[in-house]
């Protein structure tokens, strides 16, 4: 409509649309694909491997795939792709493993129940928070009572726990012990008597120094020569003695880290306040020394829950060993690539989402005392 | 007595109870706590040891170490030091450290150099790569090492040809599913001069390195030491190598039967482990690369560049240094997890510690406390050795207050 001939007086002529590619997705792709030689390369770099990848991957995972066979032969005569339909008949025993069929119903509850319970204590606003919090407490009675029978259910033995389900209770059972036994430890370290700091510290240093699998190895054949004659303790229950420990010792180190980062000042003025040790502990340094250790804990965390596959190599059957022993058979040999996906789509959904409650607790904590 | 009481500002003060009276001192408590403690600790470990004698000797068991020079009498498919199964169980337990070593060494280099690629990718303005290494990031890093390992194993002992159909590399290197089969090399008798020359290159670079640095601290003349040290170390030796005629025999791996014989072979066992475990770890050692480079203020990099430092002394000169603070401390845990992970090396049949001493051995002779103590008191050795080193590392370049 403004012709150029047009004139104005000055400080009247209408703002004028910015240049053409200084804004929107072409100022975008701009900055952040083409601002340089170098980044030209990169992306296009990047765009091939993805060409290179992705398609195929899809191809193989859905398009190519087939969904319902009865076994493998059928799978490869139907389709080139993943034969998901080993995992969709195998499904029950990869979430129950050898749980008997008709008391399933137990072990839904259960989880049904924790998921419950984990919603009340991770959720400050969710309705009905008193009762869950109260079910919270009883709930380690209730969900063990549920797995393992008595009290008129069906007894059911630790041999027949597998696939999620174990890894749910050894990951859940580690997680809920191993952050108190680690506040001890790490309090203990810290602690001004010689002796329980030394005693501490070995522990400690001991179980960080060894791999896990060698505590599991002790657990299954070492420990019953520790104990009195003829005893004969679940597998099961050693392992996760074994797996807590583990976890409990690395968490006592992340603890300390918060802790070492309260400054003295703090135990200094609890004490000038009257506070008895544990109440200065309780009231003023935990508090503030596990606000910033969450990052930590939640990696301690994510670590004990990965922790849990390696209960495989003394014979307990979690996912990737109910997989190992279903590729055994001949029905269905050579699919790994299937099983452990499967498989890798659990923990990646558990632990993400463990990482992410993370980020979001440490955002709502933090008040502000940062740069 | 009771006036007292009543002098003390009420309360129950305990002058009279004598157990009180020393549980209400501070240091006498700290005193009793640590002796019950210890009493505790001691009987603890009593009890245990009781009942392990106990134990042993309702099985007819005894505790000697003598089962170590037995033959073992099985056979391990990577041995680096001569080995067959008529050797002892001690000599089965070395190449069990050896292929833990090889396999965390190894680990650790390819770890490191991932790593820091991912970190920097992680920091790239180039939102598709930087997005790309976190989506490999996080996807890596929750899930389980130990699924990655059978993961990659798989896809090597599924994926790659057979022997007879092996894909070859100029016809002398072979990569089959039972390895990755390459010319082994048999050096001339006149090989040892280029090793001469290889070793007194790396003395001069490192003398010459000093003197450069000497130099520069004096005067601010810089020498171009990087392409001097590689002149001496990589080319002066290559050039005797070709002016001696190559003396080196290859001796070339040949199909016979069903598999390769001759030359050296990378197990597919191997590959899986040390890809596996590499590219595990790199994902947690990109994150501290990263962070330990955004620890490093914007303010540093301005400030040199306001000096008229061009970019790349920068990085070498000003954010490196001050992130390498901030990055050592839990890389050297990392190199730690590497080394312990390494034992998962069990799962896909690789011998290292774990497998060797601590499972066939342990197996054949029954022996379970004495196979696992040798076996935790060497990851604990390997354990303090790493921290050790990386501890003189930190010290050498953290940050020097005055």
């Amino acid at each position: 409509m403004s012709t150029p001939e047009q004139k104005y007086a000055p400080g009247t002529h209408p703002d004028l649309p910015p240049p053409f590619a200084s804004t929107g997705p072409i100022k975008w792709i701009r900055e952040n694909l083409f601002s340089s030689p170098a980044n030209v390369t990169m992306t296009f770099l990047a765009i091939y491997a993805l060409y290179l990848i992705l398609p195929g991957a899809f191809s193989w995972a859905f398009s190519d795939a087939t969904f319902v066979a009865e076994d493998r032969n059928e799978c490869r005569a139907l389709n080139s792709g993943a034969c998901w339909a080993f995992i969709a008949q195998r499904w029950q025993l990869f979430t129950f493993g050898f749980y008997p069929p008709d008391e399933r119903w137990r072990v839904v509850l259960a989880f049904v129940l924790l998921i419950l319970v984990v919603i009340a204590l991770l959720w400050e606003n969710c309705p009905a928070r008193k009762p869950l919090l109260i079910l919270a407490c009883v709930f380690p009675f209730l969900a063990t009572w549920l797995l393992l029978g008595g009290f008129g259910l069906e007894k059911v033995s630790t041999d027949q726990f597998g696939g999620f389900m174990l890894t749910i209770v050894i990951g859940v059972t580690g997680i809920a012990l191993s952050l108190p036994i680690g506040i001890l430890l790490a309090l203990g370290r810290q602690s001004n008597l010689p002796i329980i700091k030394y005693a501490c510290v070995a522990f400690i240093e001991f179980i960080r120094g060894v791999p896990l699998i060698t505590l599991l190895f002790v657990a299954s054949t070492m420990l019953s020569y520790f104990l009195p004659p003829g005893t004969n303790f679940n597998l099961l229950l050693r392992v996760l003695i074994m797996v807590t420990l583990f976890a409990s010792a690395y968490m006592a180190e992340v603890i300390r880290g918060g802790l070492q980062a309260i400054p003295k000042g703090q135990t200094e003025a609890a004490d000038a306040m009257g506070l008895k040790y544990w109440q200065s502990m309780r009231l003023i340094v935990l508090p503030q020394a596990l606000k910033i250790s969450i990052p930590g804990i939640v990696n301690t965390f994510i670590g004990l829950y990965k922790d849990t596959t390696l209960v495989i190599v003394i014979g307990l059957l979690d996912p990737l060993g109910i997989g190992q022993a279903s590729l055994a058979d001949t029905k269905w040999q050579g699919l790994s690539s299937e099983v452990y996906l499967f498989v890798a789509i659990f923990f990646f959904i558990s632990c993400f989402a463990m990482a992410r409650y993370s980020l979001y607790l440490e955002r709502k904590l933090d008040t502000g005392y940062k740069r | 007595m009771s006036s007292n009481t009543a002098l003390q500002g009420g309360g129950p003060v305990t002058r009279r109870n004598p157990v009180s009276r020393l549980w209400n001192d501070k240091q006498t408590r700290s005193v009793i706590v640590q002796i019950i403690a210890t009493v505790l600790i001691f009987a603890f470990f009593f009890y245990m040891v009781q009942n392990a004698i106990a134990n042993l000797e309702r099985l007819g068991k005894d505790f000697d170490f003598a089962f170590l020079s037995a033959p073992a009498s099985y056979d391990i498919n990577q041995h680096l030091i001569e080995y067959d199964s008529r050797s002892s169980h001690a000599r089965a337990m070395t190449v069990g450290i050896i292929n833990t070593l090889l396999i965390a060494v190894s680990g650790i280099f390819l770890a490191t150099i991932l790593g820091f690629v991912l970190g920097v990718l992680r920091l790239s303005k180039n939102w598709l790569t930087n997005k790309l290494a976190h989506v490999y990031i996080e996807y890596v890093r929750n899930v389980p090492l130990l699924l990655h390992i059978l993961l990659v194993h798989g896809l090597l002992v599924h994926s790659l040809p057979k022997p007879k159909q092996a894909s070859s590399v100029g016809d002398v290197a072979f990569l089959t599913n039972r390895g990755f089969f390459m010319p082994k090399p048999d050096p001339e008798p006149l090989f040892w001069i280029v090793g001469v020359l290889f070793v007194i290159g790396l003395i001069f670079t490192f003398l010459f390195r000093r003197y450069a640095r000497k130099v520069q601290d004096a005067t601010g003349k810089i020498y171009p030491v990087f392409r001097i040290g590689v002149i001496a170390v990589v080319v002066i030796p290559s050039v005797a190598f070709i002016l001696l005629g190559m003396p080196v025999n290859w001796e070339i791996p040949e199909l016979k039967g069903f598999n390769y014989r001759g030359g050296m072979v990378i197990r597919p066992e191997f590959i899986a482990l040390w890809l596996a475990l590499s590219f595990y770890t790199a994902a947690f050692i990109g994150e501290i690369v990263r962070a330990g480079i955004t620890a490093v203020s914007h303010g540093q990099t301005e400030a040199s560049l306001a000096l008229g430092l061009p970019r790349k002394r920068t990085l070498n000169l000003v954010v490196i240094p001050q992130a390498l603070r901030v990055i050592v401390p839990p890389l050297a845990s990392q190199y730690l997890n590497l080394t312990k992970n390494s034992s998962l090396a069990i799962a896909i049949g690789y011998m290292d510690i774990t497998a060797t001493i601590g499972g066939i051995s342990l197996n054949q002779t029954g022996r379970e406390m004495e196979c696992m103590l040798i076996v935790m008191a060497l990851y604990l050795t390997f354990s303090l050795l790493i921290s050790t080193f990386m501890n003189w590392y930190n010290s050498r370049i953290k940050l020097v207050e005055r």
